[in-house]
C-alpha cells in the first residue's frame, strides 16, 4: 500500500477511534449519584455524575475554589488536599470514592489548626491562619500563588508523615526513627508540588520554620 | 465484574483516571474496590510477607518489616512517583500501571498498544525513554514500575482471584509480558481477574542496593534502574541477583548471568562480562542508544559498591 494511502487510512482510523471514545463517554451520562462528603468538618450532600473528580466536586459544586486545577493529571500537585489526614491529588480521585472520609482543603486548615468547629473557624478565618499558611506569608513562599494552596496542604501532610517516621528517597538510614527534616529532605518530600515561579527557596524556609516549631 | 461488559476495577485511580481523561481508557462501568479490605501486610509461615493488593505504596515503603528485611523494595517505592501518588497508589494497581510512552498517551498518534495495528510512532520518532531489550517491531514501550523491579529480584508471587472464586498464583517473572505481536496486552492476566495480593519469599542473604537514573532528582520515571541483592566476601561474589527497570516491557532479569557470577572475582572484568551478557541482543532506536552503556555502568557501580564496602 502506498504510504500516502496508508497514512490517510490511518488518520481516518484514528479519527474513528477518537469518535468512538467520545461516544463511549457522553458528556451527560444521565446518571447521577447521591453522595455525602465530609468536607472541612461539615457533611455536604451532593447529587453528582459519578465521574466527577473530587477536585471538580470541590471547585464546581461546592464552590471551594482554594484547591487549584493545574495539570488535572496528578503531575503538578496544585490540587493537593488531605483525605483521612493524608495528602492526595484531588484531580485523580472520584468524589464518590471518598464517601465517609474526612476531606480537608486549604479552606479548612485554620479550623484544623485551632481545633474549633468549621463554622467558628469560618467566622474567624480572616484573622486565624494555620501556622503553615502564616509561615508562607512570613517567608514570602510564593509569587503568583497558584500552586500555594496545594503546597500548603502538601506541607501539612508531609509533616504528619515525617512525625509518623516515614522515610524518603534521600533518607540515608531507612530504619531511623527520627529523620531530621533538612532542606534536602523537604525538597524531596515536596517534589510532587511544582512551582512555575520557582519560589522553592522560600517555600523550603517556610516549611522548615513550621517543622522546627513542631519539634 | 463478570456480568458487566467493559467494567473495570478502580482502587487508587492514579493511572486509570489519568488515562480516562484523555480518553485512552474508556471503561463503561467502574467498581470501587477501596473498601474490600486486603490492606494488611502479614508475616507468612515461610518467613516472608504477604502484601494485600490494597496496601498503598507509602504504607508498604514505611512498613518496618519491609524497611528492615526488604530495604530495596522500600527504596524502589520511595524513588517512584510523588508522595501524593504513593499515598493513593496500591500494590495491585502499581503492577498494572501502563507505559508512559509519549505516543501511547497521545490519542492523535498511531500506537499499537493503544490501537492495535495502527503502527508504532516511537520506532521512528522520539524514543529517548524507550526499551532496548525484548522489543518488537510493534512496540518499544517500557514498563514504568520501580516497585515491580524490586519485586522481581525477590521472586514475588502475584495472587489472583476470579469472580467465581477461582484463582492462581503467578510468579512475577511471568506476570508482565513482552510486546511481541500484541503490545496491547501488558500482562498475562486474563480479563475480569482481580489481584488479591503479592507474596514475598524470605529475603535472600546479601546486601540490597538500588539505583535509579532519571532526568531529574525526584519525581521522574527511570531511564535505567536496578534492584540488586549481592553477597560478596573476600573479593569474591558469592551470589548476586539483579533486575533492571527502564529497559524493557517488563522488569528485566537474566538468572543465567547471575549464576555465571557466582564464585567470580569481584573485578571490573567480571562485572563487564555480566553486563555484556545482560545486554546481549540489546538494540537502541537512536535517542535511547545511551541506555546500553548506561546499564553497564549502573551494574558495575552497584556490584562494585556491594563488594567493596
Amino acid at each position: 500500500m502506498a504510504p500516502n494511502v496508508r497514512n490517510r487510512r490511518l488518520r481516518k482510523e484514528l479519527q474513528m477511534n477518537r469518535m468512538e471514545a467520545a461516544n463511549a463517554r457522553p458528556a451527560e451520562s444521565g446518571v447521577s449519584m447521591a453522595c455525602a462528603l465530609n468536607i472541612n468538618g461539615q457533611t455536604r450532600q451532593l447529587e453528582i455524575d459519578p465521574r466527577t473528580t473530587l477536585l471538580d466536586a470541590l471547585r464546581e459544586h461546592l464552590k471551594l475554589t482554594g484547591s487549584k486545577k493545574g495539570c488535572d493529571h496528578g503531575q503538578c500537585g496544585a490540587c493537593t488536599v488531605l483525605v483521612g489526614g493524608r495528602r492526595v491529588n484531588a484531580c485523580l480521585l472520584l468524589a464518590v470514592m471518598v464517601k465517609g472520609d474526612d476531606v480537608v482543603t486549604i479552606e479548612g486548615l485554620p479550623a484544623l489548626a485551632s481545633g474549633v468547629d468549621a463554622a467558628q473557624a469560618a467566622a474567624a478565618a480572616a484573622i486565624t491562619l494555620h501556622p503553615m499558611q502564616q509561615a508562607f506569608m512570613t517567608h514570602d513562599g510564593f509569587q503568583c500563588g497558584y500552586c500555594t494552596p496545594g503546597q500548603i496542604c502538601s506541607a501539612v501532610g508531609m509533616l504528619a508523615e515525617a512525625r509518623e517516621g516515614m522515610p524518603s528517597h534521600v533518607s540515608a538510614d531507612l530504619e531511623a526513627v527520627d529523620t531530621p527534616l533538612t532542606g534536602e529532605e523537604i525538597r524531596e518530600r515536596m517534589s510532587g508540588n511544582l512551582c512555575r515561579c520557582s519560589a522553592y527557596p522560600n517555600i523550603v524556609d517556610a516549611i522548615s520554620e513550621v517543622a522546627e516549631a513542631g519539634r | 465484574m463478570a456480568s458487566t461488559p467493559g467494567a473495570s476495577f478502580i482502587a487508587g485511580g492514579t493511572n486509570l483516571l489519568d488515562l480516562m481523561k484523555l480518553p485512552i481508557e474508556t471503561p463503561q462501568h467502574l467498581i470501587d474496590v477501596n473498601r474490600v479490605g486486603l490492606d494488611q501486610i502479614e508475616d507468612t509461615t515461610e518467613g516472608g510477607l504477604r502484601i494485600g493488593a490494597l496496601v498503598r505504596n507509602s504504607d508498604l515503603a514505611a512498613d518496618q518489616r519491609v524497611r528492615r528485611r526488604y530495604p530495596v523494595l522500600s527504596r524502589a517505592l520511595l524513588a517512584g512517583a510523588s508522595a501524593q501518588l504513593r499515598n493513593r497508589a496500591p500494590t495491585g494497581g502499581n503492577l498494572l500501571q501502563r507505559t508512559r510512552c509519549y505516543y501511547f498517551y497521545d490519542p492523535a498518534q498511531p500506537c499499537n498498544k493503544r490501537l492495535p495495528g495502527s503502527g508504532c510512532s516511537a520506532l521512528g520518532g522520539y524514543n529517548r525513554i524507550h526499551a532496548v531489550l525484548g522489543t518488537s517491531e510493534q512496540c518499544i514501550a517500557t514498563h514504568p514500575s520501580d516497585m515491580a523491579v524490586a519485586m522481581r529480584v525477590f521472586d514475588a508471587q502475584v495472587e489472583t482471584v476470579t469472580a467465581h472464586g477461582g484463582g492462581r498464583v503467578i510468579p512475577i517473572a511471568d506476570f508482565h509480558r513482552l510486546p511481541c505481536t500484541s503490545p496491547e496486552r501488558d500482562t498475562h492476566l486474563e480479563a475480569d481477574v482481580f489481584i488479591a495480593g503479592v507474596t514475598l519469599p524470605p529475603p535472600p542473604p546479601g546486601r540490597q542496593l538500588c539505583r535509579k537514573v532519571r532526568d531529574r532528582a525526584s519525581y521522574a520515571f527511570a531511564l535505567v534502574s536496578i534492584a540488586a541483592i549481592v553477597e560478596a566476601r573476600d573479593g569474591e561474589i558469592r551470589h548476586a541477583r539483579f533486575a533492571f527497570g527502564g529497559l524493557a516491557h517488563k522488569p528485566w532479569r537474566v538468572e543465567a548471568v547471575e549464576s555465571g557470577l557466582s564464585g567470580a572475582s569481584a573485578t571490573k572484568a567480571s562485572f563487564d562480562c555480566a553486563g555484556d551478557a545482560i545486554l546481549d541482543g540489546a538494540r537502541g532506536c537512536g535517542h535511547n542508544d545511551f541506555k546500553i552503556p548506561l546499564t553497564r555502568r549502573v551494574l558495575t557501580g552497584v556490584l562494585t559498591e556491594a563488594s567493596t564496602k
